[in-house]
């Protein structure tokens, strides 16, 4: 083979891969955002749902071609360029097959200029998507118009929420091993086992936990954010959709993690109030018998099972119970 | 000083401090068996030390937990294991200003079950030691999906099933931190840098013994009733935790402080103990992978070893690092405990990238396509994967303002990492591929870990995190680039270097069987639970959602196929190295590297003398490329055309 015909067909070795490439990929790419995309879960019942799920699929229109290329790659060489016979292979390599300049430097420039773009995507999503649903601590710094008011409101036990309102709803997920209840600030901080929300609201999910870590991972509705003890997590999303969806522990929370899920409900604005306004007037015994309603609350000190009080109320050890009878000089 | 070197000098002698005895030695001597009768003996001395002490304090001797007797049991019996086995023998000589005695180095098979400071003996205890802690947590895998077979028909309790998944997690953590530099490290570096030995031979079998301690540490926590917060050991549920909880974090104290010393000694023998003529332009991939990730298991170790050891005071003496209520702050935890997590994430990939470049132009007979981006790629994930931690805590409520920050370094890591594709895919090219097994294994890496590496891209948006966090869309993306990378790498450097290892080469045909079984089986498994994720399942559940079951039922039936592939690699293994052992010729593969000059079995000193080197290892197919190296005997010196300093091999 003379040296032209040799270059003439690595250049139809990487002419033919990259025809193969770009075929597959468009076609794949194609088939996906179409097909598939729209039906990526958990759906589009909220802003964020709707939003993290066109996130998705950006990621999968961009990730496809790369693993498509650099699989068709491997079976290329796989197919194309192994040794069949038995004694060793001719020479192939030479100094040249040590390196390529060009090649290196496109490799790092195209690589790098995906990585940006995809990290300028991923900040852009997530302060257009008021942090997409994920939990952004106690003083979040993206959120929903409205929502310092709704939570400052909340707090001091003046919120006030109606239906067609526009006015944002502070709710309250409180974990503990094993389960979620939900304290409704804004409704006279009534508690439920029931986690209901109206539609098209925005609602502000501030998450905290009487013992351990866990994670409210509200599936269907796209939020999800760690319930730490002793501090307020910020989550928000606006309903879009009517629908039952579940709610799950996504972070490992001791034996019955497992078992740590309950249903949810988004129902009509109407319907919320009613059920609302129900629920804290037949709870008003039980309610003024809970803890004054706060951001966070802190364990009972001596681990009295189910005690919990507002921040700030801490019950010490007592040095005799440190110590016992011999006190330290 | 800058002189030319003359090839071929003087065979130095053996180390003073070492003995060179031939024979077995008796059974009186320290070995495996008296470290395990004084790892004993200090469990019972710290048991009742811990007791005693405790019983003055009501808040321990009444807590129906005392903690300060686990943890001084445990303290004990470690400290009794190394004494046993000989490794204290010559720092407290030392320490009461004894000249110490020369450590015995028996020659027979015995050596291996002692402490022993020839690298080669260390490495194959490595790779001894690394198979129990993979066997061990691969069986526990098989009852985690043994469990997820249905959702309401429960094999264990809930208790027992999330016991059983952080012990898998865990064991399966320690082991893949030293799976390919325990044994393949410590085995094959000082001979592919034309060494005579390690820096620190003592520190490198203490690093060995302490990793198998680390072992016998973690597996007591079933003996005490396990540990429920899976490897990530969360606090407040570890402090919430029984006693086994005590044995998670001594347990990863006594694996740190093994990495810490056994990345430290690597990366001071890469340094230091290089032959003449081996420039850094000249090291081979693989020992770029292991400096780079001695440096990480140097500098992430201590932050480990750090909040164990505040965990275990927690626990111990009461203090409140991790209790909020008290002044202190999980989050103190999820930090450091990342901040040596992440790391420990490159510490298992970087060596599985050096042993995919170092094979792949074995097999492609073509030199290694831009080895110094190859370098560059290892250098830059190692930097880089210091600045990545908080992606783990996405959700959990940190400075929001910190994500996208996070999310940009995250990101960044893919691009040194893309460099790893490049080197492999430009070998790749035009190459003509042999495919043997080692070879095999090297392209499933490629291919496993392009799916791990573009999930992870999902994983580092914030946004689509929302979604798979937390859920089996991460665990299979770790899986992905643990199991499918570092896993199938370990196989394809066990398969292409254990024939230098114990001379006998393995069997083809069954090591065919295996990597097609593991490969099909792997992916099987693991992909299926990508879509699980999506789907909404939490990691470590014992039940789930019922439109999940077919999915996690293909899931696990592929788990258990894929445990059996294993079964074919012990099947080969005992075939090949003891029933029917074929002796392997020195270089069954016609590879360049350095470490396949020498002789099989490889001399006690490695090499009669210290080679000068004269290029890299990756000149295949090239019409008059250097030589590799001199060996200082015929055909001679060839050493003319570069200068190097003095000699570093040579013992005091």
């Amino acid at each position: 083979m003379s040296p032209e015909s040799a270059i003439g067909s690595e250049e139809n070795h990487f002419r033919r891969i990259v025809i193969i490439w770009v075929v597959l990929s468009v076609v794949l790419d194609l088939l996906f955002w179409f097909l598939v995309g729209p039906h990526v879960p958990p759906g589009r019942m909220t802003s964020t749902a709707k939003d993290n799920q066109f996130d998705f699929n950006v990621l999968m229109v961009i990730g496809l071609p790369v693993v498509i290329g650099v699989w068709e790659w491997l079976g290329y060489a796989a197919v194309k360029w192994n040794v069949k016979r038995k004694d060793m292979p001719e020479s192939v390599g030479g100094p040249g097959a040590a390196g390529n300049k060009r090649t290196e430097v496109s490799w790092i420039v195209i690589t790098t200029f995906v990585v940006l773009c995809l990290a300028v995507f991923g900040t852009i999503a997530l302060y257009a998507g008021n942090g997409s649903g994920s939990g952004e601590g106690p003083n979040p710094i993206l959120q929903p118009a409205g929502a310092v008011k709704a939570e400052t409101a909340a707090l001091a036990g003046t919120g006030s929420w109606s239906p067609n309102s526009n006015e944002v709803l502070p709710v309250q997920v409180i974990a503990q091993q094993w389960k979620f209840t939900y304290r409704y600030p804004t409704f006279g901080g009534f508690e439920s086992p029931d986690l209901i929300v109206p539609d098209n609201t925005e609602i502000a999910f501030n998450v905290t936990s009487l013992d351990v870590i866990h994670s409210f991972w509200a599936y269907q509705l796209e939020v999800k954010a760690d319930a730490n003890p002793m501090q307020n997590n910020v989550a928000f999303t606006k309903t879009e959709q009517l629908g039952n969806f579940e709610v799950r522990c996504s972070e490992l929370c001791g034996i019955w993690h497992g078992a740590m899920f309950n249903p949810g409900k988004v129902v009509s604005e109407s319907a919320f109030m009613t059920w609302a306004t129900t629920t804290e007037s037949t709870n008003a015994t039980n309610t003024a018998n809970l803890a004054p309603f706060a951001w966070t609350y802190v364990p009972d000190a001596n681990g009295a099972a189910g005690g919990y009080y507002p921040d700030g109320n801490v019950t010490p050890y007592s040095t005799v119970e440190i110590y016992g009878s011999k006190q330290p000089s | 000083m800058t002189t030319s070197v003359e090839a071929g000098v003087e065979a130095p002698e053996p180390p003073a401090f070492i003995d060179p005895r031939k024979g077995a030695g008796g059974w009186l001597s320290q070995h495996v068996g008296t470290a395990i009768v004084c790892g004993f003996l200090g469990y019972i001395l710290g048991h009742w030390l811990g007791n005693y002490i405790g019983s003055a304090y009501p808040y321990i001797a009444n807590s129906g937990q005392n903690s300060l007797t686990d943890f001084l049991a445990l303290l004990f019996m470690v400290t009794g294991w190394l004494l046993g086995i000989g490794a204290l023998n010559y720092p407290l000589a030392k320490i009461v200003g004894r000249e110490a005695k020369g450590e015995v180095q028996y020659t027979g098979w015995t050596r291996y079950f002692r402490y022993n400071l020839d690298h080669k003996v260390v490495g194959i205890q490595y790779v001894v030691g690394v198979l129990l802690f993979f066997f061990t947590g691969g069986l526990l895998a098989m009852a985690i999906r043994t469990e997820l077979l249905n959702p309401t028909v429960h094999v264990f309790s809930a208790d027992t099933y999330i016991k059983i998944v952080s012990e898998h997690g865990t064991i399966m953590m320690m082991m893949a931190s030293s799976v390919i530099v325990g044994p393949l490290g410590n085995y094959f570096v000082p001979l592919m840098i034309g060494a005579r030995r390690m820096a620190f031979p003592r520190i490198e079998a203490f690093s060995l013994w302490t990793f198998i301690a680390g072992y016998f540490v973690i597996f007591s926590a079933l003996a005490y009733g396990g540990f429920p917060t899976g490897w990530t050991g969360y606090a407040p549920l570890q402090t919430q935790a029984g006693p086994g909880m005590v044995s998670y974090l001594f347990g990863f104290a006594v694996i740190s402080v093994g990495m810490m010393t056994a990345g430290f000694n690597l990366a001071v023998t890469i340094i230091n103990y290089r032959a003449p003529g081996m420039t850094w332009s000249r090291v081979p991939v693989f020992v770029w992978s292991i400096i780079a990730t001695a440096a990480l298991l140097t500098l992430a170790s201590p932050v480990l070893t750090a909040a164990g050891l505040f965990g275990l005071l927690d626990k111990v003496d009461q203090t409140a690092f991790y209790v909020t209520e008290h002044g202190g702050s999980s989050y103190l935890w999820e930090n450091l405990f990342w901040f040596f997590g992440h790391p420990e994430v490159y510490i298992m990939a970087l060596p599985g990238f050096g042993i995919v470049g170092e094979i792949i132009p074995v097999f492609c007979r073509k030199p290694l396509f831009a080895y110094r981006i190859a370098a560059a790629g290892m250098i830059g994930v190692a930097l880089l994967s210091f600045f990545v931690w908080q992606h783990h805590l996405f959700q959990s409520g940190i400075d929001p303002d910190m994500r996208p920050l996070f999310m940009l370094t995250t990101e960044l890591i893919s691009i040194p990492t893309g460099f790893i594709f490049l080197v492999g895919m430009g070998t790749l090219y035009k190459a003509k591929i042999r495919y043997e097994v080692p070879m095999l294994f090297c392209m499933a890496v490629y291919f496993n870990f392009l799916i791990g590496g573009v999930s992870g891209v999902f994983l580092s948006d914030v946004p689509v995190n929302v979604t798979v966090h937390g859920g089996f869309f991460v665990l299979s993306h770790f899986h992905y680039t643990i199991m499918g990378g570092l896993i199938f790498a370990f196989f394809a450097g066990l398969y292409f270097w254990l024939p230098k290892m114990t001379g006998r080469t393995m069997n083809k045909k069954l090591g065919l069987w295996h990597f097609w079984t593991m490969f099909v089986f792997f992916n099987l498994t693991f992909f299926p639970m990508f879509v699980i994720g999506m789907l909404g399942q939490p990691r470590r559940v014992f039940t789930y959602a019922k439109n999940l079951q077919t999915l996690n039922d293909f899931s696990s039936i592929a788990a258990f196929c894929l445990g059996a592939s294993f079964l074919i690699f012990v099947a080969n293994l005992m075939w090949s190295q003891f029933i029917a052992p074929q002796k392997a010729p020195a270089n069954p593969w016609d590879s360049l590297g350095l470490e396949w000059q020498t002789a099989t079995p490889i001399p006690a000193y490695n090499f009669e003398r210290i080679p000068v080197i004269m290029t890299d290892p990756y000149h295949y197919s090239e019409e008059g490329a250097p030589e590799l190296a001199d060996f200082g005997h015929d055909p001679p010196v060839h050493a003319s055309s570069f200068t190097a300093r003095t000699d570093p091999n040579q013992y005091e």
